[in-house]
């Protein structure tokens, strides 16, 4: 393997042994999809809770051919994303873009890119906490019982309760989701609109660096928004169609733009809406 | 026109530039140099070594010049560079027995074997700012020097064990054990046995391998001494007010250096590669029985890196509230009480990367938040506007 010169660091940071033990857990999570595969996660040189469970699944998926992506909050340019992108830059010299289409993988935090996915790609995703009954319920002992027997009676109930009390299901983001009609799964904290883009061509990858835990949906694996017959699953978005690109279809950033409380959509995939943009011009 | 925020990347190469700038602080002040940190500023390097579970004080001192002081930092940039280190071999078990003590003292027995040791401490020392160490170039006199002391310090619990009056730690070679059946002769050692508190296996390695429930002594304990000093030393405190009450004395408080060995295979012999400091402390419980034990003292264990009084004693008495379970003693619903809870909040590095993570952007959630309560709030405030027939009754 090619130390960096700048570095002297293994590619893509991780030593091997490392890296063989997360792929032993993302094969694992293939194999059981929407499973919580605990692993031994590493501290990272950046902290809990700024993506070291995807950067850890990302090093140990990067190889030297590779076109990475990283994206936060649907954009490329957000701080945190950039930093990253330049972790990788810098330890594991891989070709990076801001084009979905040219990304070999894909690390996300908060979003799935508005352009759908293909079988060639990997979307990895940041999860601050892969437990979906977690605050239902607080002790992890209880709640890996619960997935063991399948036991997903209080998250019916909680829903139940939503619907009671607000006449919808009270949850926009890390909306659960059955995986293949077994795991009840949390898809990191997507809005929900993004939940139908779950089934997907490519592979999907969960890390957990905090909570020491990886899962997966591999490619075209049936993925339901949990719902009641009579409330079905509503991806709901801002009645708004995009100001920069006018798509109607993506999700929207509302932005303040004065202190008058005036008010603008706009695109959160930046990558989306600028080639929108590009092609309109064209 | 509305345009996107760009730049984060220029923004991130400025703010490090700047950090690196207030970091230096006044160029007029002279640099500190690691050694002095090294020397002058020994427990803050103690505490970056033992929650960052790696005994270096050149490389903590490191860390806490490049943290600013921010010993969380310190102790964060430790472990990400632990983490990255190979592991070649584990230690023989070091003999605290046989410690080197500066310091050793015990609540417990006014004189013993070995004799109570003062050594340098903070504890009787008057709390007034000296004034004297503003002005510097002063080097404190020689504190007066007598031989080392030739004799052995046993443990003070080892004095109570003589008469059966404390619980034994046995490991499971050393208790008593039918080999025809492989089981053990006693039936309580056997129940022991049975509810694993008598693995004798290498401890498993809490860096290494993902915290797994329910989890053994020794992982507990891996977990305490590089636990978050003010976490562990509330959840202590806790126990003394009531919150898992546990009745702790310091049998012995124990600060001192140990060799360190390890075995080579190819010598066939354990060879010492260093020595490190540690601090133990042992307390012994009150304990009146329980349904399946007799009356006796119990223990609570502290071992941490360098000279760590406080984090010592506190560990013990949050290790022993651990023990409930395995005491046979009342689950009181105590946060000490409750391992899941201390295990998984006790870290210092999960802790703050998690709560600091809020900093980041978030404007997806916030967005799909707020189209949410818009749209309940619109509902409610609809349905108020016109009241149910029942109300109006």
């Amino acid at each position: 393997m090619p130390e960096t010169s700048e570095t002297a660091y293994n590619f893509a940071y991780l030593d091997e042994q490392t890296k063989r033990m997360i792929r032993r857990a993302i094969l694992k999570g293939v194999a059981v999809p929407g499973y919580q595969v605990p692993f031994a996660s590493r501290e990272m040189p950046m902290p809990y809770g700024w993506g070291t469970g995807g950067v850890q699944v990302s090093a140990a998926c990067l190889t030297p051919e590779d076109t990475f992506k990283v994206i936060d909050q649907g954009a490329d340019d957000t701080t945190n994303a950039v930093s990253i992108r330049k972790f990788f830059q810098k330890v594991a010299e891989v070709a990076v873009t801001e084009h979905t289409n040219e990304a070999t993988v894909i690390q996300t935090r908060h979003r799935i890119p508005e352009t759908p996915l293909t079988e060639d790609q990997i979307l990895v995703y940041q999860v601050p906490i892969p437990e979906p009954l977690r605050f239902l319920e607080p002790s992890e002992v209880e709640t890996r019982r619960m997935h063991a027997l399948e036991d997903y009676g209080l998250m019916h109930v909680k829903l139940y309760e939503d619907i009671a009390r607000h006449g919808e299901i009270a949850t926009a983001y890390a909306y659960p989701v059955t995986v293949e009609d077994r795991y009840v799964m949390d898809p990191s904290p997507i809005p929900k609109f993004d939940n139908p883009k779950l089934e997907s061509a490519a592979l999907q990858l969960f890390g957990a660096g905090r909570e020491q835990r990886i899962y997966a949906v591999p490619p075209y694996t049936k993925v339901v928004s949990l719902d009641f017959d009579d409330y079905p699953f509503d991806p709901s978005k801002a009645p708004h169609p995009c100001a920069l690109c006018g798509a109607e279809h993506t999700y929207l950033d509302e932005v303040i733009v004065d202190d008058a409380g005036g008010r603008m959509f706009v695109c959160s995939d930046t990558d989306y809406c600028a080639s929108r943009q590009a092609e309109q011009a064209a | 026109m509305y345009v996107a925020v760009k730049g984060g990347e220029r923004a991130i190469d400025n703010a490090h530039a700047w950090l690196a700038e207030e970091r230096r602080g006044d160029t007029d002040i002279a640099e500190l140099s690691l050694a002095q940190i090294r020397e002058q500023l020994a427990l803050a390097v103690n505490r970056v070594m033992a929650e960052g579970s790696l005994y270096d004080p050149d490389l903590a001192a490191l860390a806490i010049k490049q943290a600013r002081g921010d010993l969380i930092e310190a102790v964060f940039l430790i472990r990400a560079y632990r983490t990255t280190l190979p592991r070649f071999g584990a230690s023989t078990p070091v003999d605290t027995g046989a410690m080197d003590c500066d310091r050793r003292i015990s609540a417990t027995f006014k004189d013993l074997p070995g004799g109570q040791i003062l050594g340098p401490t903070f504890d009787y020392t008057h709390r007034l700012l000296d004034f004297a160490l503003a002005a510097e170039g002063n080097t404190p006199e020689s504190a007066p020097q007598a031989e080392a002391d030739p004799k052995p310090k046993p443990h003070v619990t080892e004095f109570l064990a003589r008469e059966d009056l404390i619980q034994p730690e046995l490991p499971k070679a050393a208790a008593p054990v039918d080999l025809t059946e492989g089981r053990f002769v006693l039936p309580e050692m056997e129940r022991r046995h049975q509810a694993g508190l008598f693995r004798e296996e290498t401890p498993r390695d809490l860096t290494r391998e993902p915290l797994d429930l329910p989890s053994d002594r020794s992982l507990k304990l891996q977990a305490l001494t590089r636990g978050d000093e003010g976490f562990v030393l509330s959840m202590a405190y806790s126990t003394q007010r009531g919150y898992g009450r546990n009745h702790p004395f310091v049998g012995e408080l124990r600060v001192g250096r140990v060799p360190v060995e390890v075995d080579i295979p190819e010598l066939g012999f354990a060879i010492e590669v260093g020595e490190v400091q540690l601090t133990e402390c042992e307390t012994v419980n009150q304990f009146l029985g329980s349904k399946s034990e007799p009356p006796q003292f119990t223990r609570g264990y502290g071992l941490v890196f360098g000279h760590s009084e406080r984090k010592a004693i506190s560990m013990a008495l949050v290790d022993r509230a651990m023990r409930w379970e395995e005491l046979g003693e009342d689950d009181t619903g105590a946060p000490a009480q409750d391992t899941e809870f201390v295990l998984y909040h006790c870290d210092n590095v999960q802790a703050t990367g998690f709560l600091e993570h809020i900093k980041l952007p978030h404007y997806v959630d916030f967005q799909s938040e707020l189209e949410l309560i818009r749209r309940i709030r619109a509902e409610a405030l609809a349905g108020k506007a016109a009241p149910q027939p029942e109300a109006a009754e």
